[in-house]
């Protein structure tokens, strides 16, 4: 049902960026918000051209983590890069594209109108933005709702119009929250195989999610727990250290793990 | 440049989809004017307080209008991602302005017309008391943009009508000429805006020509220019 993004993309080759292999790469990042500590001193590594999952349960810290990279995150202290500069640096907006958590798009526009003004920001004009906002609903199989409002899709189809917003500028590195919660399962298999190929055109895929059977669909995986890194791995090794056969009884083994050592 | 142009275009799609924002744009003034022809029929009442009424409407409800939907915007999400792309603070409230300014230059036509239909006399221009009426306007709208870019939650922008624009109402000679208050408000009167905008509507109502309001519309294009400023420095791009 979902269609190969048919537009021409260009390659990202992870040998010519700056950073030869880290899009992300944080060093004691921290972040205070509303006077609470929520990130302690997280490093981490997030390698280009590849789709990263970052798992964790509710409060732990996912979306002030993304909002950190993104640069929109107040009170972030510590080393952020991001493509090679600092997180929020000028030049990263038209590279980075973000998709919140709740789909943020414009109620009272068409999803057309949506994805089109978006096009705009990332500096496409003309057929050039004509076939980008073509294929990036395509991309989300949205095509048919095009002409509709967004106050009156379906909850699913409204994240998916937010989605198609962050793939029309054709950013280098994505970065998305939670974008397959309320997804029924045909359509999450459709998008997950969507991140798939991004990644095999060269972009870098930042994920997040709760549900843990996502993350065998990652290449990478970074557990969060508490505003801590509590693994950085790949899902084969998570199973194999953690002796189990699926995420979340890994997950659940780590966090036994945790508690024992201390 | 261009970004800002592609924002007031967006805008101005919103709005066209919500007929009760343009019919309260539009619509609200002209119900007041309205109901002071009726209400004060065979006196000189629409004639004294209808240029006024032209000048402060049109202040009110786009600072209204303004305010409502830049909170949203923040609400929404939207501002948030707005923050994450090229687009500049400039061209987003660069944007704003042009949307709701163009919208200003309609609403003082139809008011003006309006009132002119009632029953209104006027001995000035009729053009310049348009002129008043739009640049008002385009003050409520930089003053709605600047007081959201200040709110932090959406519970200040709300109270932000109440401490910018009312007090302006009481000082600005609208109920009381302003040489009859007490010499503090009057001090107070003599920085706020809306007392530049009533301040011109009344000497145009009298006959007197653009030189001797042109003091009167240099501070208010001045105060316009200063809250856009204002609200570029203080919207954050990173919030809490
Ligand atoms: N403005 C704030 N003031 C105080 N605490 C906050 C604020 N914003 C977020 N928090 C806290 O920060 C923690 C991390 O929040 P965050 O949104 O990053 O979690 P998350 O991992 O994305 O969770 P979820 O899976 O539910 O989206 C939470 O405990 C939350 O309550
Ligand atoms: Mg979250």
């Amino acid at each position: 049902m979902i269609v190969h993004n048919p537009k021409p993309c260009l390659r990202y080759d992870s040998r010519v960026t700056a950073a030869p292999t880290s899009a992300v790469r944080a060093r004691g990042l921290s972040v205070v918000r509303g006077g609470k500590d929520i990130l302690h001193g997280v490093d981490l590594d997030i390698p280009a051209g590849h789709v990263t999952g970052l798992l964790g349960p509710s409060g732990s810290g996912k979306t002030t983590l993304m909002r950190a990279m993104v640069g929109v995150q107040d009170n972030v202290t510590g080393e952020l890069t991001v493509l090679g500069e600092p997180a929020g640096a000028a030049a990263l907006r038209r590279r980075v594209g973000y998709d919140t958590q709740a789909a943020s798009v414009y109620a009272d526009l068409t999803v057309r109108a949506n994805v089109e003004y978006f096009a705009s920001l990332a500096g496409l004009r003309g057929s050039d933005a004509k076939d980008a906002v073509d294929a990036a609903l395509t991309s989300v199989d949205l095509t048919f709702h095009a002409a509709q409002r967004i106050a009156s899709l379906s909850g699913g189809e409204r994240s998916r119009a937010s989605l198609a917003a962050t793939f029309v500028g054709n950013p280098e590195l994505i970065i998305l929250d939670e974008p397959t919660v309320g997804l029924d399962p045909v359509l999450r298999r459709a998008l997950w195989e969507l991140f798939r190929r991004l990644a095999d055109d060269g972009r870098t895929l930042v994920v997040s999610s709760h549900v843990m059977d996502e993350a065998s669909r990652c290449d990478r995986l970074i557990l969060m727990r508490d505003g801590r890194v509590m693994a950085s791995t790949t899902p084969d090794d998570l199973l194999a250290d953690t002796g189990t056969t699926d995420a979340e009884s890994a997950f659940l083994a780590l966090i036994d793990r945790e508690g024992s050592a201390s | 440049m261009r970004l800002t142009l592609v924002t007031a275009k967006r805008v101005l799609t919103q709005l066209r989809s919500d007929p009760r924002t343009i019919a309260m744009i539009m619509v609200l003034p002209c119900l007041i004017v309205g109901l002071i022809a009726w209400m004060f029929h065979g006196t000189d009442t629409l004639d004294r307080f209808g240029p006024v009424l032209i000048g402060f409407f049109p202040l009110f409800v786009m600072f209204l209008i303004t305010s409502i939907t830049t909170q949203r915007e923040r609400s929404s999400g939207t501002l948030e991602r707005l923050m994450t792309t090229p687009l500049r603070k400039g061209d987003l409230m660069g944007g704003y302005v042009l949307a709701f300014g163009s919208l200003s230059v309609i609403q003082a036509l139809v008011v003006t017309g309006f009132a002119l239909a009632v029953g209104m006399d006027m001995a000035g221009s009729v053009p310049l008391m348009i002129l008043v009426a739009m640049l008002s306007a385009v003050l409520g709208c930089a003053l709605g943009l600047a007081a959201s870019a200040v709110a932090r939650t959406e519970f200040q922008a709300v109270q932000m009508l109440p401490l910018v624009i009312v007090p302006q109402i009481f000082t600005a000679g609208i109920f009381l000429p302003r040489e009859a208050m007490p010499t503090a408000l009057q001090w107070i009167a003599n920085v706020l805006p809306l007392t530049y905008s009533v301040d011109a509507m009344q000497k145009v109502t009298a006959g007197q020509g653009l030189g001797e309001i042109a003091t009167d519309l240099v501070v208010v294009v001045l105060w316009i220019i200063g809250s856009i400023a204002l609200g570029i420095l203080t919207l954050r791009r990173r919030t809490d």
